[in-house]
């Protein structure tokens, strides 16, 4: 293992580009140690490390924007009032990752290019129309979350590109809720994950733990535009089986899974949309 | 493997040590800094055996890579003054002590932070340290007595 130690955000840059393609990204460092022991491969590649580059950290606020740095920590959000306030989905689900031990280490960024299909972090970052804005020595991009994964741990970062910052509009929202089920609420990998939101944009219906990567469910949001009549939580099934494509793991089954999610979904959202059985 | 030298503040005094560049935090106090009261528990971030503060926040030091912690202040369970765990002793806070190391060194930080009780419950702060013999009850019973607010979890 080779660690290369940036004094500056440019300096990250130039090292990541210079390492041409063989270079990985390092900060709280909790998903590459938790699997150290056994990802022999891990051992021989070069890391870039970003922890002491502090102008990542923290987060701000614009006139029309949340803006998440690319080291800003779980714990950073919960411990921030306002981000409890206006995006209290952020704080529910950083309160699920782990527990403080691993909160105060993790970040938002590194949760998003792990790249895990039971991330907690993603799901409520893309229900609320997240940004990823990465930087290499070519310049600035930006990519919309919802369209950032391209299939399991594959997406749209170069091996050049760093996430320097995640940026969430700040709107007025009429539902919000993140349901994760596990085996315990802290230090659990989720079973199923949902992030559900409504504004004037439309109905986001994010699932974790469903699918190769995290995704949006387009089906079952547009069966929420349309205010289609829903009697029970089967009624969810087929849009359910148009959006998702769960597996059978360590964690649970894909019936299961498909199952939880349709009551999760049916109970939830009862209540806002006017659902009778 | 690469050799790393980093200086940090070690309970309060400067240290400087050459680490490799895979070493846990854990090991370089253990092994190459002679403090054993960290312990391993699970050597993956779940159990909390071998929690320590970095920066004033506690962490498990298992999964922190050593050179993250240069010109970094890392405090131990040997920073703690023995007189002041007395509760955890009146309240059968420990049974084996596998888990008590991490444990105190949660419960001083969450001493050292009331605010924190007004977002967070007592049991929810210390979820990320575990029990073998499911000790919770003491344990949450004990923070609360250094808390001087016993039941408030």
């Amino acid at each position: 293992m080779t660690v290369l130690l940036p004094g500056s955000e440019r300096d990250a840059l130039e090292m990541l580009a210079a390492a041409d393609g063989d270079a990985v990204p390092i900060a709280g460092a909790t998903d590459l140690l938790v699997s150290w022991p056994g990802r022999l491969e891990d051992h021989r590649k070069t890391y870039v490390d970003l922890s002491g580059l502090a102008g990542l950290r923290p987060l701000r606020w614009t006139g029309d924007e949340l803006v998440l740095g690319g080291l800003t920590s779980y714990w950073d959000v919960i411990r921030d009032v306002r981000v409890r306030q206006e995006f209290p989905l952020l704080v529910a689900a950083a309160r699920q990752v782990g527990a403080i031990q691993i909160q105060v280490r993790g970040t938002w960024a590194g949760n998003i290019v792990n790249a895990s299909p039971a991330a907690d972090g993603v799901p409520v970052l893309m229900a609320y129309d997240a940004v990823v804005e990465l930087e290499s020595l070519r310049g600035r991009e930006e990519v919309p979350l919802d369209r950032f994964y391209t299939g399991y741990k594959e997406m749209r970062r170069r091996p050049d590109q760093l996430v320097v910052a995640i940026r969430l509009p700040r709107r007025p929202y009429s539902v919000q809720k993140f349901v994760k089920v596990g085996s315990r609420r802290a230090q659990a990998i989720a079973k199923v994950g949902l992030a559900i939101t409504r504004a004037a944009a439309g109905w986001r219906v994010v699932a974790a733990s469903m699918a190769p990567t995290i995704r949006r469910c387009p089906t079952i949001e547009r069966l929420l535009e349309e205010g289609a009549p829903v009697r029970g939580p089967d009624d969810l099934l087929p849009a359910i089986a148009r959006d998702v494509s769960p597996i059978d793991d360590i964690r649970s089954t894909a019936a299961y899974r498909k199952r939880v999610m349709a009551r999760v979904l049916y109970y939830e959202l009862r209540e806002a949309c006017g659902w009778r059985a | 493997m690469t050799a790393i030298s980093i200086a940090f503040t070690l309970n309060g005094s400067p240290v400087s040590v050459d680490v490799d560049s895979a070493e846990r935090l854990l090991d370089t106090l253990r092994y190459r800094l002679g403090l054993t009261g960290t312990k391993e528990g699970c050597g993956e971030g779940e159990c909390g055996a071998c929690t320590v503060h970095l920066d004033g926040l506690p962490v498990d030091s298992c999964l922190v890579p050593t050179y993250q912690v240069r010109g970094r202040r890392v405090d131990t369970v040997e920073s703690l003054d023995p007189p002041a765990l007395e509760p955890f002793a009146r309240g059968g806070a420990t049974q084996c002590g596998a888990c008590t190391p991490g444990v105190v060194m949660t419960a001083w930080w969450i001493r050292d932070h009331p605010e924190l009780l007004g977002t967070h419950t007592l049991r929810e702060l210390m979820a990320g340290n575990l029990c073998r013999c499911t000790g919770y009850d003491g344990i949450v019973d004990s923070i609360g007595a250094v808390l001087g607010e016993r039941g408030s979890a």
